[in-house]
């Protein structure tokens, strides 16, 4: 059996990343993500990796995207000022169709925020958040140990499909401490092979050109389009979510991550007084598993979104049930974490 | 078929440049080429493209090439660089993306001591957007956002990137050139081979920044433009080398 050990969630995806075969790290601190940062300065020159301190996020996510081009596994982290930085070269990383791998720590906005817990950067993640058509992968760890397994398959997904995977955590994900397995180092051979297109000097064949730049609008209306083929191809076999109780139940609680998470809790509290809920916790939040959750959703009386926000991810959750239950949002904002007692009292409530 | 009357350099790419008559860009790019074929570094060359008028730089040269957003070229280059040690990596920037917007990322790839080669190329004014005022745009110079003339107490003072630049201690080679005569073109080309030598040697970072002409929107003829830039221009911007730790490369 492989040992448990326990570490802070920021360090527990840093070492899931250098064991998911990272070599190159381009950071900025900033809490609650700044141990990620720390942790990459001690532990890249152990396994002759390259950590960077760049002067901005900006640096950061250009650095990263000039790392991407040479098709090695690269990553950044931060937290949500940093990543609303970040906006242009994600943009650019993605029209380029580079792998590349995102951690968001999130904490409380909007501006400066706070430094606690919170999931209000779902639109920025999901939706686009930089200019253009394009999306990342996204994907919502509930906890710490699956944040450390999803981190192998964010660069798989990157490598895969040649786009930014992003992985959404929040400040309890970075900051708390759990018992964690950590995976095997993994073996790159062959699968992270970019040569058909990666920049790595000619070497006499015919240059790679890498840019997500064409002036002809009918060629750029081309290229899109071929990326949102890869999307489409994302949309029908990359769908991540978890369930509970749903078989019997009348009731639905939606959460992603550390929300999911608590809803657990939830479920169970509800379950001991008799009351028949279940859980669907989203881990790819893009793409939404919107066909799962309607099939989850059907015959129930009614839905129950939970987030670390004003309500944010609830508008996918309406365009999943399309009308077919009511759904209802309870949530808190500025880094306020809703414990299980105010959701289960928020059930009962509306159960009336 | 008419006898070319010179040969082009094997590291420029098969393709007609979109630059103006008259354009300093194009020489650039030339003996930028002309310096990899000499080094015999074509097949292990990365360039990073601004965005810019020599946004299409990537396709002009025939080496690996990308293009960075506007101003972060020294960061692309750096992940680049720091991925592939080994490999040759240089950026071909405007005054507008490397003296306005792209200001922090020079200063720091040149602080870091970045193992990249800098082709700056200052034409005093935003070429591709239209001619609008550029950070190195001289005093009284009028430009389609300062049309009275630039003035310093509203638009600030002409910014001088090879003096600023100078300070930082990673800077291995640096020199200003131009290229508006035969005997300014060659010194340009040993400057530019100097700082690539820089790189090749792993000694720190490098940077030739270079005089330019922008016919277009000066609202000069070719002539006229190198004319200007002689009498102007240099004054602001004098010639000459800044750094130097290469030394010797006979
Ligand atoms: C983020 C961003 N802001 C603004 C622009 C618009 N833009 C494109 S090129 C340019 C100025 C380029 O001027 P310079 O770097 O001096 O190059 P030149 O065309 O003169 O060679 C600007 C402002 C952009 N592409 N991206
Ligand atoms: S607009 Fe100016 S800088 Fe751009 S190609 Fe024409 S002359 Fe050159
Ligand atoms: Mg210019």
């Amino acid at each position: 059996m492989a040992e448990r050990i326990m570490v802070k969630g920021n360090e527990a995806m840093a070492e899931a990343a250098v064991r998911a075969g990272c070599r190159l790290y381009f950071g900025y601190p900033i809490t609650p993500q700044s141990e990620f940062t720390e942790y990459m300065a001690r532990r890249m020159p152990e396994v002759d990796g390259v950590f960077l301190q760049s002067e901005s996020e900006v640096a950061a996510v250009n650095m990263v995207y000039g790392a991407a081009c040479t098709g090695h596994r690269v990553m950044t982290s931060t937290s949500s000022p940093g990543f609303s930085l970040m906006q242009e070269g994600v943009s650019y990383i993605a029209g380029a169709m580079l792998p590349a791998v995102f951690v968001n720590v999130v904490r409380g906005g909007p501006g400066l925020g706070d430094i606690q817990p919170a999931q209000s950067d779902y639109f920025q993640s999901t939706k686009g958040g930089g200019h253009g058509d394009y999306h990342l992968i996204v994907l919502a760890p509930g906890s710490i140990q699956e944040a450390v397994d999803l981190m192998e398959t964010a660069f798989r997904l990157a490598d895969n499909y040649r786009v930014p995977v992003m992985m959404l955590a929040d400040g309890m994900l970075g900051q708390m401490m759990e018992p964690v397995v950590f995976p095997e180092y993994v073996k790159l051979d062959g699968i992270n092979d970019h040569s058909s297109w990666a920049l790595r000097g000619t070497d006499g064949r015919e240059p790679h050109k890498v840019t997500s730049f064409d002036i002809d609008p009918v060629r750029l209306e081309e290229m899109n389009t071929e990326t949102h083929k890869v999307y489409e191809e994302i949309r029908s076999k990359e769908i991540r979510f978890e369930t509970h109780d749903l078989e019997d139940a009348d009731y639905i609680l939606v959460g992603y991550g550390t929300m999911g998470r608590i809803l657990g809790s939830v479920v169970k509290m509800a379950r001991k007084q008799g009351i028949k809920v279940g859980l669907f916790r989203p881990i790819s939040l893009w793409p939404f598993p919107y066909d799962e959750l309607k099939k989850a959703a059907k015959g129930k009386r009614f839905c129950t979104v939970v987030e670390m926000s004003t309500g944010q991810m609830v508008e996918d959750v309406r365009l999943s049930v399309e009308g077919a239950l009511p759904v209802h949002f309870y949530g808190r904002t500025g880094g306020m974490v809703p414990t299980p007692d105010e959701v289960f009292k928020e059930l009962v409530r509306l159960i009336g | 078929m008419e006898k070319a009357t010179y040969k082009k350099p094997k590291s420029l790419a098969e393709k007609e440049f979109s630059y103006c008559p008259g354009c300093h860009h194009g020489i650039i790019h030339r003996l930028v080429a002309e310096v990899i074929d000499e080094l015999e570094i074509q097949g292990k060359t990365l360039m990073v493209a601004p965005v810019g008028c020599s946004v299409f730089a990537y396709e002009f040269f025939d080496v690996d090439g990308t293009v960075a957003p506007h101003g972060r070229a020294p960061a692309v280059a750096t992940g680049m660089k720091r991925a592939m040690p080994e490999r040759m990596v240089f950026t071909y920037q405007g005054d507008g993306d490397l003296a306005a917007i792209g200001t922090a990322e020079i200063i720091h790839a040149a602080n870091r001591g970045e193992k990249i080669t800098t082709i700056f190329v200052n034409n005093a004014i935003y070429g591709m957007t239209g001619g609008q005022m550029a950070p190195t745009t001289l005093l009284g110079m009028k430009t389609t956002t300062s049309p009275y003339g630039r003035k310093a107490e509203t638009e600030g003072f002409p910014i001088h990137v090879s003096e600023l630049l100078k300070e930082t201690a990673g800077i291995v080679y640096l020199e200003r050139v131009s290229v508006s005569s035969p005997q300014e073109v060659i010194k340009a080309k040993a400057a530019i081979k100097k700082a690539f030598i820089a790189q090749k040697k792993g000694l720190g970072f490098s940077l030739v920044e270079v005089l330019s002409t922008c016919p277009t929107n000066w609202g000069l003829d070719p002539v006229e433009s190198i004319n200007w830039l002689n009498e102007n221009m240099k004054k602001e911007y004098p010639i000459g080398v800044f750094v130097d730790k290469v030394g010797d490369i006979k």
